[in-house]
């Protein structure tokens, strides 16, 4: 067995494909005279574009500055939207019957190949490789699945190869500098891990903990679960913190709780702070703009009530539960 | 001449000074300042707090952002398609067969779409997203239900914007709800092994079955708060539709 396998379908092409995308949108832009941030929006979705296409080769503290020039761009109002051409209603209610429910193949073999791609694509190996990064499945059998869908979506709509990209441009643009908002976050919570932020707050419960009082250690660690995670804007990351920090000192050894218990309870939790944080962005704010929500907060209002009761149940069942 | 280095523990106002990026994240957004400034800003605040000096730390905001590339990458490779597809009529075709079911109401059909989301990633599977299938496909769904239980009053009744929008939100968290609550119970493949892996790492085994089947008294709760949030914004679809026809009745 080797230890250093060949991945044949690295992750990396997608970014690649990813990059080209996002360049394309850039050119179309530095072309079009009437957009009214030409210049602005034009050197955001390129810088952006280089980070997929070379990040990994350049030199990090390079990276970092195209990083800080996009926070500026977008900070300074220069990245907008193109002049909005109003939608073609008819055109496209015309379309829709014309091609009835040929319209729902592309999105079903997408979410067959991306689905299954998951399941299986890891398992494939070949002589002194392997198909896929298992770490990297998810993200492959997506970009195969929308390949694999814009094959069989061209034909179908009789498009043009530039028809797709000049209409993602068009939709890119309408997210603006929200679509990299979840990526920046990401990035904030690997400087927070990396200053050790997580050691700071465990140590700070611990003190609070009072001895004799298991019930409250339960609360202590859902609620700092939530908290953590509204904070970071990530169960996952909040997990390690706490479950090293308060879970497993006190719940499992000092009071002899099941751990699977508390593991899955107290995940549960961190993911009721996830509803109502706008840290959560890729899943509480993205999403507002995709749906063009006029407030920027509307899904975190909705999630709100759930994820109050949500909370309440996973503390009382874990409570209940853990110490049997 | 060089500094004297700094002593790890150099006490406990200097790990407290750790917290100032949490500070300037939450102070930022509370004042509704640039999301991705306060980002930075709070990134450079800690990075500085925790000794780490400007060259590195520029390095490292380059090397996590590049680190962190794929979750921007699904949705750029996504529109092309998403957009293409709604071009040629996606969103009208997803009305089309709602209108065609008749009786569907917008929170059944988000219920619907919770509990598949629920039983697909209870195996798993990530059948879903905000891209993929909440804008082109299930809130389209869910309008199209709405406007028709308007449509059938007599005069017919339009769904107002606010009350439009109102739904989106309930079809985006849908999504959530379905997405989190119901992670890896019968097939583990994320965060179940996440915990397993932090457990392990404190010298504690656990099995990935047990954490697993510990999540299903909180996936069916999920499920019935769900139900509940979906029945309200029905009925606050049907308090509507029937206020307006009271309204212009002569």
């Amino acid at each position: 067995m080797t230890l250093l396998l060949t991945t044949w379908l690295p992750v990396e092409a997608f970014h690649a494909l990813a990059g080209v995308i996002l360049l394309c949108v850039a050119f179309s832009i530095a072309r079009d005279r009437d957009h009214p941030r030409r210049i602005g929006s034009a050197a955001f979705w390129a810088l952006l574009a280089l980070t997929f296409l070379v990040g990994r080769k350049l030199p990090p503290p390079l990276v970092g500055g195209c990083v800080v020039a996009l926070v500026a761009l977008a900070a300074t109002k220069q990245v907008g939207a193109p002049r909005r051409v109003a939608i073609d209603g008819a055109a496209r209610l015309a379309e829709s019957l014309r091609l009835r429910a040929r319209l729902l193949w592309p999105p079903l073999l997408l979410a067959l190949v991306a689905a299954g791609g998951a399941l299986l694509l890891p398992r494939i190996t070949w002589e002194g490789g392997r198909l896929v990064d298992p770490k990297q499945a998810t993200t492959v059998a997506l970009g195969l699945g929308v390949v694999a869908a814009l094959l069989l979506a061209l034909p179908l709509t009789r498009a043009g190869p530039r028809a797709p990209l000049r209409a993602g441009g068009r939709l890119l643009q309408e997210l603006g500098w929200a679509l990299i908002l979840p990526q920046m976050l990401a990035a904030l919570g690997g400087i927070f891990a990396k200053s050790g932020v997580g050691d700071v707050i465990a140590g700070g419960a611990k003190e609070l903990l009072p001895d004799g009082a298991p019930l409250l250690a339960v609360v202590l660690y859902c609620g700092g679960m939530t908290l953590f995670t509204v904070l970071m804007g990530n169960a996952f990351a909040a997990f390690p913190v706490l479950t090293l920090g308060i879970g497993i000192p006190f719940i499992v050894q000092q009071y002899g709780g099941d751990p699977a218990i508390m593991g899955a309870f107290g995940m549960l939790s961190g993911y009721c702070g996830t509803l109502v944080t706008p840290m959560a962005a890729n899943f509480n704010v993205v999403p507002a703009v995709l749906l063009e929500l006029d407030d920027r907060h509307a899904i975190l209002k909705v999630q709100a009530p759930f994820a109050a009761l949500c909370w309440l149940f996973n503390v009382m069942a874990m409570g209940a539960l853990v110490y049997r | 001449m060089e500094l004297p280095e700094l002593p790890a523990q150099a006490g406990p106002w200097r790990e407290a000074l750790k917290l100032i990026g949490v500070a300037v994240v939450a102070a930022g957004f509370a004042l509704r300042l640039h999301p991705l400034l306060v980002l930075l800003v709070a990134g450079v605040a800690t990075g500085f707090a925790a000794g780490i000096g400007p060259l590195e730390l520029l390095g490292l905001i380059g090397t996590l952002f590049v680190d962190n590339l794929f979750t921007t990458l699904p949705i750029v490779l996504l529109m092309p398609l998403i957009g293409l597809l709604e071009e040629h009529g996606l969103q009208e075709r997803a009305a089309a067969l709602i209108r065609a079911a008749g009786k569907a109401t917008a929170g059944r059909i988000l219920l619907a779409y919770q509990l598949l989301r629920e039983l697909s990633s209870m195996f798993g599977i990530n059948l879903g997203g905000h891209a993929q299938m909440i804008r082109p496909l299930v809130a389209p769904m869910a309008e199209a239900a709405a406007e028709a239980s308007g449509a059938r009053a007599s005069p017919p009744v339009p769904l107002p914007a606010p009350l439009r929008q109102e739904l989106r939100a309930h079809a985006a968290a849908a999504e959530n709800w379905g997405n989190f609550f119901a992670d890896d119970i019968v097939v583990a493949i994320g965060p179940v092994l996440l915990m397993k892996g932090v457990f392990e790492s404190a010298g504690i085994a656990v099995s990935v079955a047990a954490l697993g089947a510990w999540g299903l008294p909180t996936a069916l709760f999920a499920l019935l708060l769900g139900a509940w949030r979906f029945r309200r914004l029905d009925r606050a679809i049907e308090q509507h539709a029937a206020r307006a026809a009271a309204e212009r009745a002569p």
